[in-house]
């Protein structure tokens, strides 16, 4: 990329309908008029993926997709680089209908533009690690002596430099699992998919892997699809987060939304156990509205765990809330904090 | 009430017109055409007599440190070594050593030739299900046809010699090479095929990346039975002309020279476990890292 800071590929996904099974086109009507998954699959014997899906994913910025085992979120993320062709919708990648590419253009696709980190690994088990990290570059053509020195790098990054030689069947499922995460990055495409991608990781390594994928943010901004089953990951890393239940969408919002106005009570079970105040930061629940030059400030952003503990050494009862260049945003109180803390209702 | 205690067949007169007209119609091709089949195996001949002149030539010394190196690069165990040296040296012992070369090398020609077709067929059914459909019965008659009955046409054709050898061989001997390449490509793991998919690979890629890397240790097993069961043809084989271990066996059966036809017969069952063993060896050795995966 000749402006690594600029990043074209946005993600719309339109109408999107999976339904697996030889006759799904035939069924796709009756989907359409509101048959449950359930229903699909007695009377008819198929299995309804995706219903009616429609998302946007802003270029440059992380999608993190959520729901529970069977939801659809594998099948959404295969529509991406069309590993799985949709029974109707459109797939919009950069301006590009995924689903009208011819298998050429299909192959270029996803030799440059995306990289994949699958939920099983799917590392191939007669290679050993460094072997398997240049994969994507030894297909595009790229010459051996960068392959290896991209992989080395991303290698290190990962951790698991001195395991080049390594088999994947000498590895730890973890150690498996960050051979798929420096097998993508290696790639170095601007699309980024990742299915439970750090599913297999422990806590350390884990925020550590969460790292790398912000620090990267921060230089490269890539397009990345993240699925996880942690609402913390998908707080910590999502520019915006989907919920999915059933193959439908239930939820689209920043984490913040979701936190604080769960759409349904599915939601509200995802959401009732975390860790409120390491999530809401105090822009969400700050009064909006001019303030006094002489109170003591808050930096948007701050989490508010954070404001508290400041709020409380301080002695004052009320913050301003300052943006990046020190304007006032609102003002903030002890008891607001207190309360979005504790009450799922504080908003 | 004749037809229900008699099957009611074609009439014995149509039936030998059948016959006729198929035989002279055969005959008829063999006459028009022999020419022009022999030209074209006219390679085959050539690579047959090179390679057996080739291990005649050999000192035996020489060969058996071939051997001996074959078997330790494919098998890395001593122990297979040094039983495939000593089989080979007892076979000399006894005054077997030439017809043993000759039956080698012609087991090596068939094996390439098994290869050579065998493995692109193989790929080319694991590609398609109707190519699938129609080579499976196709592999099933020459698999279960009794190989004389292949044998009549190959000789018509061909003559007495060692190219129709070879090719009753090859026919007896292929169909496992070709159903096990395309279960060995059809069996490889769904997962790692999307991997190589969502990256871009070509067929090609994919077939030289994944596909036949991880269908050889299967390919290797097709390998193995082909060549336990063109072992198996050299009896046959000689029949028509086909020089060897068999030869001596065919003679011993027509004279009743029974310790010579033992001799012969465990000559060959000598050389087929050497050839097994270290097969198996190389194939168990190609598997070592497809096994057990953490999860
Ligand atoms: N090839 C297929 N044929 C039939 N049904 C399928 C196929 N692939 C997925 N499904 C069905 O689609 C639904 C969604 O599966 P999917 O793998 O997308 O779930 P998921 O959200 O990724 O779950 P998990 O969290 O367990 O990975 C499931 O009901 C599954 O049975
Ligand atoms: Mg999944």
């Amino acid at each position: 990329m000749a402006d690594p800071a600029i990043n074209e590929y946005g993600i719309e996904i339109r109408r999107l309908y999976k339904v697996f099974g030889p006759k799904a086109a035939e069924l796709v009507p009756l989907v359409e008029g509101g048959m449950s998954k359930t229903e699909l699959n007695e009377k008819h014997g198929h299995v309804l993926g995706l219903r009616d899906i429609n998302i946007s994913m802003p270029a440059g910025c992380i999608q993190v997709i959520m729901g529970l085992s069977g939801s659809g979120k594998s099948t959404l993320i295969r529509h991406i680089n069309r590993l799985i062709d949709p029974t109707s919708g459109e797939v919009v990648v950069g301006g590009e209908d995924v689903v009208k590419m011819t298998p050429d253009q299909l192959r270029e696709f996803r030799r440059h533009k995306t990289a994949m980190v699958f939920q099983k690994f799917a590392l191939l088990p007669h290679r050993n690690v460094l072997e398997n990290t240049v994969y994507g570059l030894e297909v595009q053509g790229v010459p051996r002596a960068k392959q290896v020195e991209t992989a080395a790098h991303w290698l290190e990054r990962v951790g698991l430099k001195g395991f080049e030689q390594k088999y994947p069947n000498q590895l730890s499922g973890g150690m498996q699992q960050r051979v798929g995460l420096a097998r993508a990055l290696t790639n170095d495409a601007p699309i980024l998919l990742m299915d439970e991608a750090f599913s297999a990781l422990d806590p350390l390594i884990r925020m550590d892997m969460q790292t790398i994928l912000l620090d990267l943010q921060k230089d490269i901004r890539k397009t990345i699809v993240f699925i996880t089953h942690d609402l913390d990951e998908a707080l910590r890393l999502g520019d915006q987060i989907a919920i999915l239940r059933d193959g439908e969408m239930v939820q689209q919002g920043t984490g913040q939304d979701i936190v604080m106005r769960p759409a349904d009570d599915y939601i509200s079970s995802f959401v009732e156990h975390v860790n409120r105040g390491k999530v809401i930061r105090v822009e969400t629940l700050m009064a909006k509205g001019p303030a006094d030059a002489a109170l003591p400030q808050l930096p948007a952003g701050t989490l508010l765990d954070e404001a508290a503990r400041r709020i409380i050494a301080s002695g004052q009862e009320r913050f301003a809330v300052v943006d990046g260049e020190g304007r006032p945003l609102g003002t903030i109180d002890m008891a607001t904090i207190n309360r979005g803390m504790f009450a799922s209702d504080a908003a | 009430m004749s037809w229900f205690t008699e099957f009611p067949h074609m009439s014995d007169e149509a039936l030998r017109d059948l016959r006729k007209v198929i035989d002279d119609g055969f005959r008829e091709f063999t006459r028009a055409w022999g020419g022009t089949f022999e030209t074209m195996f006219e390679p085959l001949r050539q690579f047959l007599i090179q390679s057996e002149r080739l291990m005649l030539a050999t000192p035996w010394p020489v060969m058996l440190a071939v051997v001996g190196a074959i078997a330790w690069f494919a098998s890395r165990s001593w122990k297979i070594v040094i039983g495939s040296i000593l089989t080979l040296l007892i076979i000399g012992y006894f005054d077997m050593w030439e017809d043993t070369m000759r039956t080698v090398s012609m087991i090596f020609v068939c094996t390439v030739v098994a290869i050579a077709l065998g493995i692109p067929i193989g790929i080319l059914m694991a590609r398609s299900n109707r190519m699938q459909s129609v080579m499976n019965p196709i592999l099933d008659v020459m698999q279960t046809m009794p190989s004389f009955v292949y044998l009549i046409p190959v000789v018509m054709l061909l003559g007495i010699g060692r190219v129709p050898g070879v090719i009753a061989v090859v026919i007896y001997a292929i169909p496992p090479m070709i159903r096990l390449t395309n279960l060995g490509i059809r069996l490889v793991d769904k997962d790692v095929l999307e991997a190589a998919d969502a990256f871009g690979s070509s067929s090609w890629q994919k077939l030289k990346n994944v596909q036949m890397p991880l269908a050889l240790p299967t390919i290797m097993a097709g390998i193995n039975q082909t060549i336990m069961m063109a072992l198996a043809m050299v009896v046959i084989a000689s029949m028509i002309g086909v020089q060897g271990l068999g030869q001596p066996v065919l003679r011993a059966i027509n004279n009743q020279y029974f310790t010579m036809g033992m001799f012969n017969g465990l000559a060959i069952v000598g050389i087929a476990i050497i050839f097994d063993r270290v097969s198996q060896a190389y194939g168990r050795r190609l598997q070592k890292h497809l096994e057990i995966v953490h999860g």
